[in-house]
Order: structure tokens, then C-alpha cells, then sequence
């Protein structure tokens, strides 16, 4: 494989990613970043959602009427999206209450809609698939990333595992406080604004 | 062709077709287990609102103790119409908790938890809400810990008279037995609650003075 082939997939998940570049898709980041496990599962759900309908809309992208593109583009998107809910209902009900309704708005989610209609419409299978899989695990890095410091940081764990010693906390004797900003929307806000500043000292980018 | 009105009627439709059999075929085949979790779930928030449930049980788990621990109340005979089937913790006629059903408007959604009270069947055991749609981070904290641990040990009784527990609109202005603190921003949702959480309380009040005489006979 050519580097060329490859760009759909590398270029989100580094220069060109999704949330710190296009800044597409926040919403859910903030939301579902309390713990890295659900970020973890939300990035699963939106991989799925996303290379799934990527090659739909890239299959059907000449049968589809031009008149009703975006609605055809989002009942694509709507059905995957209520299918892996549903899944998630059945195999892993204890995380899916705690993803509550976030599951279901991935079909709002920007990068989704966005990608169907910017790359899918007017790529090959196999380019969209790659397309998807790469601003997915991009969302996801950032997603887990921000989930990997807010959890550290206000609940102490990783993963659920606790690794700031207990002793080390106050009600134990010491002087060590959980960070309750980072269990809150705005603690997710500036994790983010910071990931977005580190990424775009990396690679010299600036809007204008 | 694709710019025709006729086929893309024909699209639409085929394309509606296709997406709601294939829904309902996943649904069909899905619907026991998430059923099931459902129900474990209940069980898990009974057990939660009587203090019977540790962190980390797993569903084979909780499925043995709700069975070893708890029962089923169903009332039948005239005038009992209304009440809905509650649960027991311990041994009767004198059990260690009696958790009770409640649900109710909140702000977005119909909310539902369980209330379990003591063996005085005054004194609040815990509250759990096992499920609602209310804003995340706001109305949807009522199934926090935190704030669910403020109504171990209020009352609903006052003198004889049910008063229910209120959550206060902020912080309370003063101490109380019957009230606790609200969460910033949640207030439409605990409104909602203190309505039907009252609402509910009258409901079972009868069964509840019924139950306290039967115990004070023995």
C-alpha cells in the first residue's frame, strides 16, 4: 500500500484530527470523559457507526437521488446508530446507563454526517472505510486521552483501578485531595483546550 | 433515473423498508437479554436503597442475594387497586427494611426509584433511582451516591401525619428530618420529585399504618 492509500486513515488520527483540528464531535467528549471506560466504549460505538456508514454512503453513492441526500445519508446513520444502542442494551447494560443518551446522539455528531457527505460520497469503498477507521481512532485518542486525565486527576483511578495510594488521601490521614473540576463539564473543557493548544504547537497549525 | 421523482420515492421507500425490518429483526432477537438486565438492574437498585448491595457484586450475585434476601409484596382485595407490589428485606412479620416503589414526573422524563424504610417504617434506609432521562450533570445527579446518601435517616412521619422527606431548592436553611439539600441547577427535576415521592408516600400510607399495628400487636 502506497503512502497515498493510506492518508484517509493516517492523517485523522494525527495533523488532522477531528476534535483538536476540526474541532467536530466535542459534545460527547465532554460528556462521556468522566472514565476512561466509557470513552473507551463510546469510541468503539462511533468507530462502528462511522466506517459503517462511510461504506454504506460509498456503495450506494451513485443509486443515491441526489434531491434526498441527507436524508437518505442520516437513515444510514440512524440505523447503525439504533442497532449498536441496542447491542449495547443487551451486552453491556451497566456502561450503556452510564453512556445514557450519548449513544443515541452520535447521530448528531458532526464528524459522522460530515465525513458521509465530504469523503464518502465521493470516494471508493475501500478509501471511506479507511477514512472512517482514521477520524474514529483519532476521536477515540483524544477521547481517551481526555478521559485518562480527568479520571487520574478526579477519581484518582485508572481504568477504575486505584493508583493514587489511599493513604496519600485525607480522610486517610494525608494531605491529598481528588480534583471534583475534573468530574465536571468545565474540568473536561480545559483538559481539552490544552490537548487542542499542545497539537496545534506540534504541527504549526493556525486558523485564519 | 436518479433525478426522476419516481425513483426517489422509490428509494425512500425501499431504503425505510430495509432499515426498519432490519431494526426490528435486531430488536426481536435482542429483547430477552436486555429484558433481563432490566430486571437485574431493579433488583440491584432494591438492594441498593436498603443497603444491602456491595461495590463490585456481579449479576449472579445480586440475583442470589435479591432471592436469599428479599421478597415480593403484591396486594389484592378491594381498595388496594392502586398500591403496587412492594418489596421486604428480612424475615416477616418483622422485617429488617420495606422498600417501596415510587415514580413520578420529573423535568424531562418519568423517573423511577425505590424508597426503603427501616423496621420502624418511619426512618428513611437509603433512596435509589434507577431510571430517568433528566440532564445529564444536572437533574440526572439525583442517582449519585452523594446525593442519594443524604436521605439515610429522615423521616416521613410527623407525628403520626406523612410529611414525606423535601429536597431543598439549594442548600437547607436550616437543620432538618425531613428535608436534605438539592443539587445546583436540578431544581425543576427534585420539584418533580418531591411531588410524586410524596404523591407515592400517601399511597402506601395505609399499608404502612396497617403493617406498624400488626407489629405492635405481636
Amino acid at each position: 500500500m502506497t503512502k497515498k492509500t493510506l492518508d484517509p486513515l493516517v492523517g485523522p488520527m494525527g495533523v488532522n484530527n477531528p476534535i483538536t483540528r476540526q474541532v467536530l464531535g466535542i459534545c460527547s467528549a465532554l460528556a462521556v470523559t468522566v472514565k476512561m471506560d466509557t470513552a473507551l466504549v463510546m469510541s468503539g460505538a462511533l468507530i462502528f457507526v462511522l466506517v459503517g456508514s462511510n461504506v454504506m454512503v460509498s456503495l450506494l453513492r451513485n443509486l443515491i437521488p441526489p434531491r434526498a441526500r441527507i436524508i437518505v445519508m442520516l437513515v444510514i446513520i440512524a440505523t447503525l446508530v439504533i442497532f449498536i444502542d441496542q447491542l449495547l442494551k443487551a451486552f453491556l447494560y451497566d456502561i450503556s446507563k452510564q453512556l445514557s443518551v450519548f449513544v443515541g446522539l452520535i447521530i448528531t455528531n458532526c464528524i459522522v454526517l460530515g465525513r458521509a457527505e465530504a469523503f464518502a460520497l465521493k470516494n471508493g469503498v475501500g478509501a471511506s472505510a479507511l477514512d472512517g477507521l482514521g477520524n474514529g481512532v483519532g476521536y477515540g485518542i483524544i477521547l481517551v486521552l481526555v478521559a485518562f486525565f480527568r479520571e487520574l486527576f478526579g477519581s484518582g483511578t485508572f481504568l477504575g483501578i486505584q493508583v493514587v495510594p489511599l493513604g496519600l488521601y485525607a480522610q486517610h490521614g494525608g494531605w491529598y485531595m481528588n480534583n471534583g473540576l475534573m468530574l465536571l463539564a468545565p474540568g473536561a473543557f480545559f483538559v481539552l483546550g490544552l490537548l487542542v493548544w499542545l497539537q496545534r504547537t506540534i504541527s504549526g497549525y493556525t486558523e485564519d | 433515473m436518479p433525478n426522476s421523482n419516481r425513483y426517489t420515492y422509490m428509494f425512500v421507500a425501499l431504503m425505510a423498508l430495509v432499515s426498519a425490518l432490519l431494526l426490528s429483526l435486531v430488536k426481536t432477537g435482542l429483547h430477552e437479554r436486555q429484558e433481563f438486565n432490566r430486571e437485574l438492574d431493579m433488583k440491584k437498585n432494591i438492594m441498593m436503597a436498603a443497603g444491602a448491595y456491595r461495590d463490585g457484586m456481579s449479576g449472579q450475585e445480586v440475583a442470589d442475594a435479591f432471592k436469599r434476601g428479599f421478597a415480593i409484596k403484591r396486594l389484592s382485595g378491594a381498595g388496594r387497586e392502586n398500591v403496587p407490589a412492594y418489596y421486604v428485606y428480612g424475615e416477616e412479620p418483622a422485617p429488617e427494611a420495606v422498600i417501596l416503589p415510587v415514580d413520578g414526573k420529573g423535568l424531562w422524563s418519568t423517573i423511577k426509584g425505590f424508597i426503603a424504610l427501616e423496621s420502624d417504617l418511619n426512618t428513611v434506609r437509603g433512596i435509589a433511582f434507577y431510571e430517568h432521562a433528566e440532564t445529564p450533570g444536572l437533574g440526572g445527579e439525583i442517582d449519585k451516591e452523594y446525593f442519594t446518601r443524604r436521605f439515610q435517616g429522615k423521616k416521613i412521619f410527623r407525628e403520626g401525619q406523612l410529611v414525606s422527606v423535601t429536597i431543598a431548592k439549594g442548600e437547607m436553611l436550616e437543620e432538618s428530618d425531613y428535608g436534605v439539600d438539592g443539587i445546583s441547577g436540578a431544581s425543576l427535576t427534585t420539584a418533580g420529585i418531591n411531588r410524586f415521592l410524596r404523591a407515592d408516600l400517601e399511597r402506601f400510607t395505609p399499608l404502612l399504618q396497617g403493617r406498624a399495628q400488626q407489629q405492635e400487636q405481636r
